[in-house]
């Protein structure tokens, strides 16, 4: 087959090329260029898109032996992906933007292109297998990026390779040392790689600008009551509970959470840890991996990269899917997706839109 | 593999590795006082008399430099900050906008950090430099303009300047002109005393010399302000120990390639029209970028540069590549990420245009075979480009 690699500079796309080489494929790396205005180096962990990251891919591609290019694909991951993070934020949202990258840019954008230019799949360096078409979680479970896959089509997944499913990080690491490649004890990347900084309230900051409001705290009969001053409802999410700099301490002398987050009424509200307990859930924009699971399938729930995937049955209509959980998940934030396990296997996801709990929170 | 981009890079001339690998065992240096230094400097100023011969220059006037992208560093730079010392009012670049990066960027550079006016000189259709323009503007600011930098022949599109012309303006109004002749030499004939310019950048890659040696040429009485200091080994307007080995393969090329230039010139002239013929048979709404009559005094002999609507220069770079033929899109950035070109936009393409265009540069070793094998490639390559065309950029 002909292959196209998609090399960020990192060690595990490194070692999936030199694996669909080594099988003998046809393969041909290309780096991804997604930054208009790249920085020469990578400052720790995050960021994957600088001129040291492309100088790295090449190098690999170079000691593997094939073809490299790079894909200037910067516009389209400005509409796409950062455009899409910035307005799902001001709308009080949590997106995920690197499972939207790998929907809208790596298989789409770049698997459309390869397909044209014919090639026959693309191959990355994500952990998650592929078994007779459908999607799979890794073999390592640490490592596991099917939930960052899950919103990817049969027909994607289809034209997809992942060489490093069945193998664990260490392996991987050690295969690249003992291939040679240099990227093989370079850091691997996490957060968003487009806020180099990690302050992603600043970055939105800058973005949206001020749109300061209040802090509420829901005191049950007592009714609500301000508790403090934000800057921008965008820069809380669901869940946190660090940042918040409440000045009174709550009645029951416990943490707080937001619970809330309302931009149109620039309001934050916050709570006790149970009060975020979701055991029912609606997703919006589903799409399978496969056929739509039957009425009521039992099937997992997860709504984070690596969070737990609890038991749920899922049901839809109309265009969406209600989820009810089996067991409670904390701190789950609307724009988060929810995917839908097999067991093993991905069967689709959603955008969630609506969450519930045990009791209902708010009046 | 057929090789179609000796604008980037050529083989080195078999009688320049021979001179080099010559003078390798040899170590001295040519600043030394003693017999090792005496003996390297004589092989330098021999091949410094062999450059200037081949150039019609002087040998004072060869300043040996680490190539073009130095030599017009030097060149912009240099001349800049001497005409503004001796005058602070002479503030003013007068260049063209489809300059090689090594110009444009260093008159930028001034411009941001030292000071510096830039009046981009307007160029036609093909990018040729329009007089007129030079003279409005030397018209308007001849008191306050350093210099003028022209090339002498354009690396991507291939288009000769009316140097000679520009150059007689510029000394009109009393400015010094500098001209980029890395893609000129060996193609064109050169004379750089005859041309009457003050100061030429040829290197030695381009011409079937080795990478990292070049020159620039500095008539007499042209004040330079050094970019590098040291030893002042070259005029004391560039400091460096030489690198005699690159110098001697340099000179052996230089003098190889202006003897060989006019047979040159007509062999690849005649495959070229024959590429650009045979390849608009196959592709018929191919675009010729640069001058259309591919005359000799107008293009460079060995350029062919074409848009291919609907494609993108980067796949159809990658397809050709995968087939063994090897050419390329013109400019590129560090990263390796194909931008539309700016001598295309300057010369008033529109953005399509810049981003569908590939380079075809023939060289001395280029033959009829490898005419024959782009034409039977290119159909089905920009076919397939074409499909990908719009795939990716949704």
């Amino acid at each position: 087959m002909r292959v196209l690699a998609a090399m960020s500079g990192g060690v595990d796309s490194a070692v999936a090329a030199a694996r669909a080489a080594e099988a003998g494929h046809d393969v041909t790396g290309v780096h991804l260029a997604l930054s208009a205005a790249p920085a020469s180096y990578r400052s720790g962990a995050r960021g994957c898109c600088t001129l040291e990251d492309a100088r790295d891919a090449r190098r690999a591609a170079d000691v593997i032996g094939i073809p490299f290019y790079v894909w200037d694909l910067a516009e389209r991951f400005r509409a796409e992906v950062v455009e899409d993070f910035v307005a799902e934020y001001a709308a009080g949202r949590t997106p995920n933007p690197c499972m939207r990258c790998n929907e809208r840019i790596k298989f789409s954008a770049v698997l459309d292109r390869a397909l044209a230019l014919g090639f026959d799949a693309v191959a990355t360096g994500h952990y998650a297998r592929i078994v007779d078409g459908a999607l799979y979680r890794a073999a390592d479970e640490a490592k596991d990026q099917s939930y960052v896959l899950g919103g990817l089509t049969a027909e994607q997944v289809a034209n997809a390779m992942f060489p490093l499913g069945g193998s664990q990080k260490v392996a991987v690491r050690a295969e690249a040392s003992r291939r040679g490649l240099q990227v093989a004890a370079k850091p691997d990347s996490h957060d968003v790689c487009f806020i180099p900084d990690g302050d992603t309230a600043g970055f939105l900051a800058r973005r949206l600008g001020a749109a300061p409001g209040e802090i509420v705290e829901d005191g049950g009969v007592l009714g609500e009551h301000v508790v403090g001053q934000h800057e921008g409802a965008y820069g809380y999410t669901v869940g946190q509970r660090r940042g918040l700099r409440l000045g009174r301490p709550a009645a029951d002398g416990r943490p707080r959470f937001v619970l809330d987050v309302s931009p149109a009424t620039r309001t934050i509200t916050v709570g006790p840890r149970d009060a975020l307990a979701v055991t029912a859930l609606t997703g919006i924009a589903p799409r399978w991996c496969g056929p739509p699971p039957p009425p009521g399938a039992a099937l997992a729930a997860q709504v984070r990269a690596h969070g737990e995937a609890v038991p749920c049955r899922a049901v839809l209509a109309d265009g969406e899917v209600h989820v009810s959980l089996a067991a409670p998940l904390r701190a789950v934030a609307p724009g988060q997706a929810v995917v839908l396990y097999d067991r093993e296997r991905v069967v689709g996801s959603a955008t969630i839109s609506v969450t519930s709990g045990p009791k209902e929170r708010r009046a | 593999m057929t090789y179609l981009d000796h604008a980037a890079a050529t083989p080195m001339l078999p009688s320049a590795v021979e001179a080099m690998a010559a003078h390798f065992p040899y170590f001295g240096n040519p600043s030394s006082l003693h017999a090792s230094g005496r003996r390297a400097r004589r092989v330098v100023e021999e091949s410094r008399e062999t450059v200037a011969r081949a150039l019609g220059a002087r040998p004072g006037e060869v300043i040996f430099t680490g190539g073009g992208t130095e030599s017009d560093n030097l060149a912009v730079k240099g001349l800049f900050w001497a005409r503004r010392a001796a005058d602070p009012l002479r503030r003013r670049i007068l260049a063209s906008a489809v300059e090689h990066h090594a110009v444009l960027d260093s008159v930028l550079w001034l411009a941001e950090d030292e000071g510096a006016e830039i009046t981009w000189l307007p160029v036609d259709a093909t990018g040729r430099v329009l007089p007129d323009g030079l003279r409005a503007a030397l018209e308007e600011h001849a008191e306050q303009t350093a210099l003028v930098s022209v090339q002498w022949a354009n690396n991507e599109v291939g288009t000769v300047q009316p140097v000679a012309e520009l150059t007689e303006l510029a000394h009109a109004y009393g400015v010094p002109l500098h001209s980029d002749a890395v893609q000129a030499v060996g193609m064109l004939a050169l004379d750089f005393a005859g041309s009457g310019v003050d100061a030429m950048t040829i290197t030695a890659h381009k011409l079937g010399g080795p990478v990292g040696v070049g020159a620039l040429l500095l008539a007499r009485g042209a004040d330079c302000v050094p970019l590098l200091h040291g030893g002042g080994q070259e005029r004391d307007v560039r400091s460096g120990t030489l690198d005699v080995a690159g110098i001697v393969g340099f000179a052996v090329a230089a003098e190889t390639a202006v003897k060989e230039q006019p047979e040159r010139a007509e062999r690849l002239s005649g495959l070229r029209a024959d590429l650009v013929r045979r390849l608009v048979g196959v592709v018929p709404d191919a675009l010729l970028n640069g001058d259309p009559t591919l005359h000799p005094d107008r293009r460079l002999p060995g350029n062919a540069h074409f848009s291919f609507p609907g494609c993108e220069g980067d796949a159809l770079l990658m397809l050709l590549d995968a087939r063994g033929i090897e050419c390329s899109t013109g400019s590129a950035c560090s990263a390796g990420v194909a931008r539309p070109s700016h001598v295309l936009l300057a010369a008033g393409a529109d953005e399509d245009r810049a981003r569908s265009s590939l380079r075809f540069s023939l060289g001395h070793p280029s033959v009829p075979g490898d005419v024959d094998v782009l034409i039977e490639a290119i159909g089905p390559v920009v076919e397939r480009a074409r499909r990908a065309g719009t795939a990716g950029r949704r």
